[in-house]
């Protein structure tokens, strides 16, 4: 099945219009050494019906959050997925169409993206969002870049509490430019003691919020101390908290990135998700990716359009402020939708469940005989349990038990090879929580 | 403001909004309304208070529209009605490859077993979606000529980077630091941007009268600081770069590596491959080849393959299929990786999308999307270029690009060919671009429109060509059956307004 259209007549008939023997002739152009010669070695055809049941096969082999209780967190999420984000955003004319370069063809795009720029400045409590990145990792880079083209500088200090994938994205995206990353340690309490980081001649603070343990950094002093040296503060958001904990912006963080996947997108073992970006309106000029604006159209119309298109790639080419081309429109459309549906009430609740259902796991979990959590003061929706065993096999057993929890630290934290990262999202409830504390003990009574 | 406009919105996608600007949702709202439907907290917890710090307790919760369910949905479904889309009519993007996605590859994609999958899951958990994956690495592999392959690239210009990322670390394993990169000057922009950021200098190359790279231009900028060419073949102009053999001996000869920006793999797919003309390091965009939807402008999928000889320098971790286990795995253990690029492992969805579609077309299915595409964009060209001609001679590959040049004595440009085109029915072409064409207008009708689509599409072409003498105020004017016309750009970006405000 191939989804062509073409009847052999109607394949005459274009040649004979055009003027050409054969389809063949219309490649003449490719030299014969190179041409392939052969049918491509990739399976034979599926009928729709043996395809789906081929596809099914292989989707029964893998357990997610529908088969398994999910505590697994580290920048993946098993939140809510309210049944209408799916049904709107997976509308065909979201879903099929192109990015919007006819605005009067776009309006539905535009907006979209221009609700989605809005309510994430709202959360943030900066001025201007992009209208997406490809993910977190990718948003921290670009905010990193936005701070090394706006201070001139190239040294770069990040919390070690950012999320490791994150940082590894960012030495990787950063080699070529020979940037100078400096990885900040945390204390004993699993945050960085940002009033005794040495800022001078720094293009960026980087400060996670909440940080990869769960932990709630000292915001307020990171962007305190960055200013002091003149640099910028970079705050890499859980969007989800943003209904209880004060805003980045509010904090003084001069730019606000995240992972948006919480927000009305599914797991999808690690895509497609989408990386928040938000800032001050002063940078905008050197905000990477697209920005939707409002104007008005010839008849006085209230329209929006991409705007400030000479940063972009297309335009300005090898000095564009990013090499970004596309975003990731239709994951930031459902982000949009799910926090419409949310509303500022909902955020709120969904940001208690959170805190609230975490510290109690935290309270049940450090009562199992031989495990103590990590990090002790204030978190938000993770835990890091610390038990007597490696903390893979740990994860492998309570697989076994029905629970999926992770990651394990220990690949990343030698230090912490017996620690396990705990999420707790609304989703959880005290039956969850006390049958993962259950299955716990059980595994470690019959080692 | 949701029930005044009710009624001014006809329910197809191209009509004209009348009365009242289009409401936000943020204008639809009104306190103490609410969709969300959230349990209580039901633990035993102590409240926030003690859980929280005053200093960063949030004062005031973020100002998201208050709205009921049923504004959501019709605000949403209202706003979707204001947008074209592949599923609507044709949407003939030069470069873009809007083809068809078939709704078989979404239901893959939503199947539990690969949506609702965490991505740090343990390897033994997840062998269905790993097998998937490895299965498309391998037939990516194939239909590319190459030995290896990452999916963690999100799209093309992030695959772009770690390719370049991975010419970098080659030369450098072997004590070569090189400076320069060659890109013609027809490339895509996220080329020279790509270069840029992987620490090369972009050096550009000129196009002959054939519209292909100057072979002895290029020649002349050749040296041992080169680390390599960036090849869109075909390029953007539509026309395949013949002398391939040529240019990748010359490229080689100074020790430099070529990298295919497979934009336009559509029309070569099953024909010939990257590898067999000499390339080393390939991207793949899977939304357009492999016809993942494009979601209004992403997610897309840019999986990067690579020669045996730069295996070692992929993205860790690496999906390998252990024999003794019969298990897919990640291999993280990779020395000489340039590191990690994406958060998890890519767009995974779209690669469940991209897989469904591959097996569904197979060897024959695969060739004749290439075969269908160029037949498809020659009898376009053909039908159109007595009023639209094309700056080269010859037949093209999937697309071309045609010129408005002739009607600029009447005082219509390109622009307005496409705002015309909107009127008569169509999504117009991509318009002023590739630079090299003067009033271009590039054009991919992809293998899924039929014939009677491009009859439609080449007849309002040249009524446009007409009108353009008869009465170019119409296409002045045009588009006007659209909700808004023209908007004003240079408004946009002089009175920048990126967000809602309040009233």
């Amino acid at each position: 099945m191939d989804f062509t259209p073409h009847t052999p007549e109607d394949v005459s008939a274009m040649l004979e219009a055009i003027g050409a023997p054969s389809v063949e002739t219309l490649f003449d152009a490719v030299p014969e050494p190179v041409r392939l010669g052969r049918g491509l070695r990739v399976p034979e055809s599926l009928d729709e019906v043996e395809l789906l049941d081929h596809l099914r096969s292989m989707a029964a082999r893998s357990k997610g959050a529908q088969e398994l209780i999910c505590f697994a967190g580290g920048g993946s999420y098993d939140h809510h997925l309210p049944p209408v984000v799916h049904a709107l955003a997976s509308r065909a004319e979201f879903s099929t169409s192109y990015t919007p370069y006819q605005p009067e063809l776009s309006q539905g795009v535009l907006q979209a993206l221009f609700e989605f720029q809005s309510s994430i400045c709202a959360l943030y409590g900066m001025e201007v969002a992009n209208a997406s990145l490809y993910d977190g990792a990718n948003a921290l880079v670009e905010a990193v870049n936005l701070a090394v083209r706006s201070t001139g500088r190239d040294r770069v200090l990040v919390g070690s509490s950012v999320h490791p994938h994150y940082l590894q994205v960012l030495d990787t995206y950063t080699s070529g430019l020979e940037l100078d990353i400096v990885r900040l340690p945390v204390a004993e309490d699993g945050v960085v003691e940002w009033s005794e980081v040495p800022a001078e001649g720094a293009a960026a603070l980087v400060v996670a919020y909440p940080n990869f343990f769960g932990r709630l950094e000292d915001v307020e002093a990171a962007a305190r101390v960055a200013h002091a040296s003149g640099a910028l503060c970079i705050a890499v958001t859980d969007p989800t908290a943003m209904g209880i904990l004060e805003s980045p912006g509010a904090l003084g963080a001069d730019v606000a990135v995240g992972e948006g996947q919480a927000l009305g997108n599914s797991m999808s073992y690690g895509g497609p998700y989408v990386g928040l970006f938000a800032t001050k309106l002063e940078v905008v000029r050197q905000v990477p990716g697209r920005i939707v604006g409002e104007t008005r159209d010839a008849d006085d119309r209230r329209a929006y359009v991409l705007t400030l298109q000479a940063r972009e790639q297309h335009i300005r080419r090898a000095r564009a402020t990013s090499n970004v081309c596309t975003n990731q429109t239709l994951m930031a459309i459902a982000a949009a939708i799910h926090l419409a549906w949310l509303g500022p009430e909902g955020l709120t609740r969904l940001g208690e469940l959170c805190a609230r259902r975490t510290a109690f796991a935290a309270k049940r979990l450090s009562e199992i005989p031989g495990c103590r959590v990590r990090f002790d003061g204030p978190r938000f929706k993770e835990i890091v349990l610390e038990t007597p065993l490696e903390s893979g096999r740990l994860a492998r057993a309570l697989a076994q038990r029905g629970f999926i929890a992770g990651p394990s630290l220990g690949s990343w934290w030698p230090d912490l090879t017996n620690c396990l990262l705990v999420a707790v999202t609304e989703r959880r409830t005290a039956e969850d929580i006390t049958g993962l504390a259950e299955a716990i003990e059980k595994e470690l009574a019959e080692q | 403001m949701s029930e005044q406009s009710e009624g001014s919105l006809q329910p197809s996608g191209g009509t004209r909004q009348l009365g009242a600007d289009f409401p936000l949702i943020f204008e639809e709202s009104r306190p103490g309304r609410r969709a969300w439907s959230l349990p209580d907290v039901k633990v035993d917890a102590p409240p926030l208070e003690e859980l929280i710090p005053s200093n960063l307790r949030r004062a005031t919760p973020p100002g998201l529209p208050q709205v009921s369910e049923r504004d959501l949905v019709r605000h949403y479904t209202r706003m979707s009605q204001r947008n074209w889309a592949i599923d609507v009519g044709a949407y003939p993007l030069g470069s873009c490859t809007m083809k068809y996605n078939p709704k078989v590859a979404e239901e893959a994609a939503g199947l539990p077993g690969f949506s609702s999958i965490h991505p740090m899951a343990d390897d033994e958990l997840v062998q269905g979606a790993l097998e998937l994956l490895g299965l498309l690495q391998r037939a990516l592999c194939e239909a590319t000529g190459m030995a290896a392959l990452t999916f963690q690239p999100a799209a093309g210009a992030q695959g772009e980077l770690t390719g370049l990322l991975i010419m970098r670390a080659w030369h450098r394993s072997k004590g070569d630091v090189r400076k320069r990169v060659i890109i013609p000057d027809s490339a895509h922009g996220t080329n020279p941007a790509s270069v840029t950021l992987a620490g090369y200098e972009a050096q550009e190359v000129r196009s002959d009268d054939r519209g292909l790279v100057d072979v002895d231009a290029l020649k002349a900028v050749l040296d041992d600081d080169v680390a390599g060419l960036m090849l869109t073949n075909p390029n953007t102009l539509g026309l395949f770069e013949r002398d391939i053999q040529e240019i990748a001996a010359a490229v080689h000869e100074v020790g430099g590596l070529l990298y295919y920006d497979g934009a336009n793999f559509n029309s070569i797919v099953g024909i010939v491959r990257p590898g067999d003309m000499g390339f080393d390091i390939v991207h793949l965009n899977l939304h357009k080849t492999f016809a993942t939807p494009h979601g209004g402008g992403g997610p897309g999928s840019g999986p990067l393959a690579v020669s045996q000889r730069l295996e070692p320098f992929l993205p860790a971790p690496v999906l390998e299929f252990d024999e003794g286990s019969e298990r897919w795995g990640w291999q993280h253990d990779r020395p000489d990786s340039i590191g990690r690029i994406h958060s998890f492992h890519g767009n995974f969805g779209i690669n469940v999308r991209a897989y469904a579609y591959l097996r569904s077309l197979g060897p024959e299915g695969l060739r004749r999307v290439a075969e269908l595409a160029v037949l498809n964009a020659n009898y376009l060209k053909t039908l159109i270029e007595g009023s639209f001609p094309t700056k080269y001679p010859g037949s093209c590959m999937h697309e071309f690009v045609a010129s408005a040049t002739a009607l600029k004595k009447h005082g219509v440009r390109a622009m307005d060919v496409a705002k015309r085109l909107i009127d008569l029915g169509y999504h117009p072409p991509t318009v002023y671009f590739p630079l090299v064409v003067e009033e271009a207008l590039m054009v991919e009708p992809t293998e899924t429109e039929s014939k009677e689509t491009i009859d439609g599409f080449a007849a309002a072409l040249n009524q446009i060509a007409e009108e353009a003498q008869a009465d170019p105020a119409l296409l002045h004017e045009a588009p006007t059956t659209t909700p808004v016309r023209r908007p004003d750009e240079a408004r946009a970006a002089r009175r920048l307004k990126v967000r809602w405000s309040g009233p």
